[in-house]
């Protein structure tokens, strides 16, 4: 995995970001790289402070890292009252305990701005362009929405962090994955990270990082921006990023931790020069047109398993190589057929809401299909808002009261089903349309069969049933 | 961290391709606080049946392969969450080493620091060495991160690329959060540059 060199011709935005925080380059091409944002959840950094406590070491830039607890908190209003599961309350104990021991910033489970790690970094100002933002999670690549070099780590990464404020890396090269001119109508940020993927495969990413342009980049929103890159992970690149522009710097500003005054100018300034030149560089690149992008939704149990919601199940012999026997496994799995029509596959749960659809915008898209009308018999559903801020937004929009019409719980900020770890789960054989970004075996409870889309397809197949073109029920043309 | 030299044991073949690490081992698991502990639950939703029992068709349930220390695995080994879990599971059940055409990104780093070698060989080496597991306990393979091999049972030797950095680290089980302390001047220079040149940070 040797990347593209620095050199001082025409460079990527990602070349950028990487060279402004090289602390030391060693022959060999292995930096000592600055972190500017270390953020820290419960289940991924009780080792990496155990670490700590073990060798007498500190957190070195407590103030740069901001901890709080998503995993394995409980989605339900009881929650105030504390966690019924003895293991994951101790874990959000030890994640108290090391915010207060090593004096680190701290939104606890109660407090109205905790939420989903990667949802609260940027609503807080946390995340700014041309950072380096590091979590020890995968999803950490959402925060590249804003022009950060961002990604996951693993524990003994965090606890270098911690310890030093620096990560070891070498280079990635650069990929460029250009979506040119608009998307139609239904079709949203979830089906353009979706597609990518299915088109260059789960693997197609590893050792690049990605940075995604073009006009149908351009013309998303923030939210929409960070449903792209959160995905960059299930495409097997370390991070995905985006040129920050007017919209990147309208939302940041004004955020809790967001430079104010001449601080804002100067960063401003700084800021405007993050765009990769002309000439640059490109390790791979692909193109594809906005125009050929449909809501989408996956099959199997790999994120790479996407196809138009028009198309046919696929079979094991439409693939190759070990793919052959992942198929059949997947199929298997799901409980499909061959050639059976996907809009034929029935759900029993919907679940809207983790880091990649957890946002204001995407619980106002989903409401927006769902408003008047209700789950089909025997569907249950669940919203879950990706912060407490997200959720009182929606209360005070009345989305809330959409979803309940509906026949949707409303939950408390968290990860919830998105992985399982707290008690929201699906029973073995329950089958799930979700705005998550996982569909692995088991990911959402054992024996659990997960379809991933996007909230307005999630909320077309709470009201049918089964999965739906969400056009269909389109009366007016849904803004996404 | 332990180090790895060299290692003669035994590989279980997975030739599924996107093992991921909720495969590797799934999220109730994670509500650990410790390192240690995991193995048990390595691969769990595979090794056994909802009931707690064990599978007897799952690789690493049949006899000839409990004591495995190597997987020889499909492709893109590791994908999905970050969770270090997935090493520290693989090694708390033993295993030191996976060999695959290709790894995702985070578990491969993963692996290092844990004294875990991934080695990545092209397919057809792959290929052969997963026959080569398939025919049980015989198949004991030696792996050399000095000389960067890895020899079959037949004795042909597969050679392997390897970062010097990280099999230096390997070789000698070295710390890098050591390493990097020792840094410190340098980072302290950077922290006051930025100090000035972007305060807002
Ligand atoms: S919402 Fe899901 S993918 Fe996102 S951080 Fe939580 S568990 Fe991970």
């Amino acid at each position: 995995m040797t990347g593209t060199p620095t050199h001082s011709g025409p460079r990527t935005l990602y070349d950028k970001i990487f060279d402004a925080h090289v602390v030391d380059r060693q022959p060999d091409g292995t930096c000592l790289l600055y972190i500017d944002r270390h953020l820290v959840h419960e289940v991924t950094s009780p080792q990496a402070f155990e670490g700590l406590r073990m060798s007498g070491r500190k957190v070195r830039r407590p103030d740069q890292t901001i901890a709080v607890p998503d995993h394995n908190v409980p989605t339900t209003p009881d929650r105030v009252v504390g966690i019924e599961n003895p293991e994951g309350r101790i874990q959000v104990a030890e994640l108290d305990r090391n915010a207060r021991d090593f004096g680190v910033n701290y939104y606890p489970m109660n407090d109205i701005r905790q939420g989903i790690v990667h949802i609260v970094g940027p609503e807080q100002g946390w995340t700014l362009p041309g950072m380096t933002v590091v979590c020890g999670d995968s999803h950490t690549a959402t925060h590249g929405a804003f022009g950060a070099l961002a990604h996951g780590i693993g524990t003994s990464e965090v606890e270098h962090v911690l310890a030093t404020q620096t990560l070891i890396q070498k280079k990635s090269k650069n990929m460029k994955v250009e979506i040119t001119g608009k998307l139609r109508p239904g079709v949203t940020a979830k089906d353009i990270t979706l597609s990518i993927i299915g088109h260059t495969g789960t693997a197609g990413g590893t050792g690049y990082v990605i940075e995604y342009c073009g006009q149908a980049i351009r013309d998303l929103s923030m939210e929409g921006r960070m449903t792209v890159c959160n995905m960059a992970i299930e495409g097997g690149a370390r991070a995905g990023l985006i040129a920050p522009d007017e919209k990147t710097f309208e939302y940041v500003k004004g955020r809790p931790h967001a430079p104010k005054g001449a601080a804002w100018e100067a960063a401003l300034a700084w800021w405007k020069t993050l765009f990769s030149d002309e000439g640059a560089h490109w390790d791979k690149v692909v193109t594809i047109r906005g125009e050929d992008i449909e809501p989408v939704v996956t099959w199997g149990t790999s994120p790479e398993d996407v196809l138009p919601i028009g198309a046919t199940v696929p079979a094991p012999q439409d693939f190759g190589g070990g793919k052959v026997e992942a198929a059949r496994r997947s199929l298997d799995y799901m409980g499909l057929k061959p050639g059976m029509k996907l809009t034929d596959i029935k759900v029993d749960a919907v679940f809207i809401g983790s880091c990649t659809n957890g946002r204001i915008e995407d619980l106002r898209a989903a409401a927006e299909v769902l408003r008047g009308k209700h789950l089909a018999p025997g569907v249950r559903g669940m919203v879950v808002p990706g912060s407490g801020l997200v959720r009182m937004q929606a209360e005070e929009e009345g989305l809330d009261r959409i979803f309940t019409d509906a026949g949707f719980e409303w939950r408390l900020a968290g990860c919830s089903m998105c992985l399982g770890m707290n008690p929201d789960q699906l029973a073995p054989g329950e089958r799930c349309a979700a705005t998550s970004n996982r569909n692995f075996e088991g990911r959402m409870g054992r024996g659990g069969r997960t379809h991933l889309m996007s909230p307005v397809m999630a909320a077309a197949a709470a009201v049918t049933g089964h999965l739906t073109d969400v056009r269909e029920l389109m009366a007016a043309p849904v803004d996404a | 961290m332990d180090k790895f030299t060299t290692l003669t044991g035994i590989a279980a073949p997975m030739p599924l391709v996107n093992i991921d690490t909720d495969m590797i081992i799934p999220k109730q698991f994670l509500k650990t606080i410790h390192r240690s502990g995991l193995g048990k639950n390595l691969f769990d939703e595979m090794r056994y049946f909802p009931d707690g029992t064990e599978n007897p068709a799952f690789v690493l349930n049949k006899p000839a392969y409990r004591d495995a220390q190597i997987i020889v695995a499909g492709d893109n080994f590791g994908c999905g969450s970050s969770r270090e879990h997935a090493p520290w599971a693989l090694l708390d059940y033993g295993i030191r080493c996976v060999i695959s055409t290709s790894f995702a990104d985070i578990f491969y780093n993963n692996c290092f620091k844990n004294g875990i070698l991934p080695i990545v060989l092209p397919p057809d080496a792959v290929e052969a060495l997963m026959k080569d597991a398939e025919n049980g306990a015989n198949a004991r393979l030696t792996v050399d991160l000095e000389s960067q091999t890895v020899t079959g049972a037949d004795g042909t030797a597969y050679p392997f690329e390897m970062d010097p950095h990280r099999k230096h680290c390997l070789l000698n089980g070295l710390d890098d959060i050591g390493l990097t302390m020792e840094k410190a001047p340098a980072i302290e220079a950077y922290e006051a540059r930025i100090a000035q040149s972007q305060p807002w940070v």
